[in-house]
């Protein structure tokens, strides 16, 4: 009868099908195609740099989102400021002191659906020997077997010591700062 | 040449004051950026990059601001015995000093931006980069900026030296005229 009006329907279903039935789980990194950047203000001016090693164990199901897990590990060492005199100074004692805390790590403790491709992370940042609970904002959004996990986040130097001594006042780099994630994951 | 019965006509009011204000914005900043850039990286040098910036931002408009006074202003002329060929050099030596005023900003601000550090004067007005983040670039305009520094206190040697020998020995009205008005009248 009307199976020439219903067919589209039916191969939309078909093709559609797998996707919903099959859970994917993302849990791979590229790293090549994901990005942490920093974004901070100095002498009023807007200044960002990024980190050019980092790597996470993840376990995202979209069907399942309250089961996800996230550790990301930064190597501290890989930051790039855009200066190279800069670049030194930050690895120095006063701000990472990467020679005592290579790495910095975000662990995931909580996540909650907002609706849409929206959710709110929680977890532990651990920089410099200082562990701090923090709130993440997060966008998902799948493309098939990849997905894109996005976030900006803000917190305080002084709370993790990054910046000591006479770099301790807020007058020339601000206290604020600013990190955006963009990971590309692959799922399973 | 001038009898006391008919002075020659001194430089304009403002002419004058641009003229004092920037030769105490010009030593300042030729001080401080010999100063600042042998500095191990501190807030302090932050903060004295910062200030030559925001002082170089504001020399570049008023070298234009006096560009176009000069432009519709006729200066009062050179003496009438000046032999010619110091007169061409006067000349010349003038309009090199007014490339090198707009020559020595634009180069800083064009560093700037291709080291990517944005100009944002007084801290509250950003200034458009000119050039989008290129450290060789930088480099370059870095020596640029050097360069044109080390011709400009050479010209501005002559200059103060040619002001001097037409005070001192020519004993023309070619400083004096260039003075604040009070105490260099002359009684009519």
């Amino acid at each position: 009868m009307k199976i020439r009006t219903a067919l589209p329907l039916i191969w939309a279903l078909a093709t559609a099908l797998p996707l919903t039935a099959s859970a994917v789980e993302y849990q791979q990194i590229q790293a090549d195609k994901s990005e942490i950047t920093f974004a901070y203000q100095q002498m009023g001016v807007n200044m960002n740099g990024r980190f050019r090693q980092f790597s996470a164990q993840l376990r995202f199901d979209p069907a399942d989102p309250a089961s996800a897990q996230a550790t990301v590990d930064v190597n501290l060492g890989s930051i790039d400021t855009g200066s190279s005199e800069a670049d030194g100074e930050v690895k120095g004692k006063d701000w990472l002191n990467i020679a005592a805390f290579p790495g910095a790590r975000f662990v995931s403790s909580g996540i909650k659906a907002l609706g849409g491709d929206r959710y709110e992370l929680t977890g532990q940042l651990s920089i410099k020997g200082q562990s701090r609970a923090i709130s993440v904002p997060l966008t998902v959004v799948a493309q098939g077997n990849q997905a894109v996990f996005e976030g900006t986040f803000n917190f305080k130097r002084a709370d993790f010591a990054i910046g000591e001594g006479v770099w301790a006042d807020f007058g020339t780099v601000a206290n604020e700062i600013q990190v955006r994630f963009r990971m590309l994951a692959s799922g399973t | 040449m001038n009898t006391p019965n008919n002075p020659a006509p001194s430089y304009t009011g403002v002419a004058k004051s641009l003229h004092w204000l920037m030769a105490l914005l010009l030593l300042g900043l030729l001080a401080l950026g010999f100063y600042m850039s042998d500095l191990p990286l501190s807030p302090r040098k932050l903060q004295l990059y910062a200030w030559h910036k925001w002082a170089g931002i504001t020399v570049f408009l008023l070298v234009l601001i006096r560009l176009g006074w000069r432009l519709t202003h006729r200066p009062p002329a050179l003496p009438a015995l000046m032999p010619p060929v110091l007169r061409i050099a006067a000349h010349a030596g003038h309009a090199l000093l007014y490339v090198l005023m707009v020559a020595i900003p634009l180069s800083g601000w064009l560093m700037s931006s291709a080291k990517g550090f944005q100009t944002v004067w007084f801290g509250v007005l950003p200034i458009p980069d000119l050039l989008s983040k290129d450290p060789a670039l930088g480099e370059l305009l870095q020596s640029v900026h050097f360069s044109l520094n080390l011709l400009f206190i050479a010209v501005l040697a002559g200059h103060v030296g040619a002001a001097l020998k037409h005070h001192f020995i020519d004993r023309d009205d070619i400083l004096v005229r260039m003075l604040p008005a009070i105490g260099t009248e002359t009684s009519p």
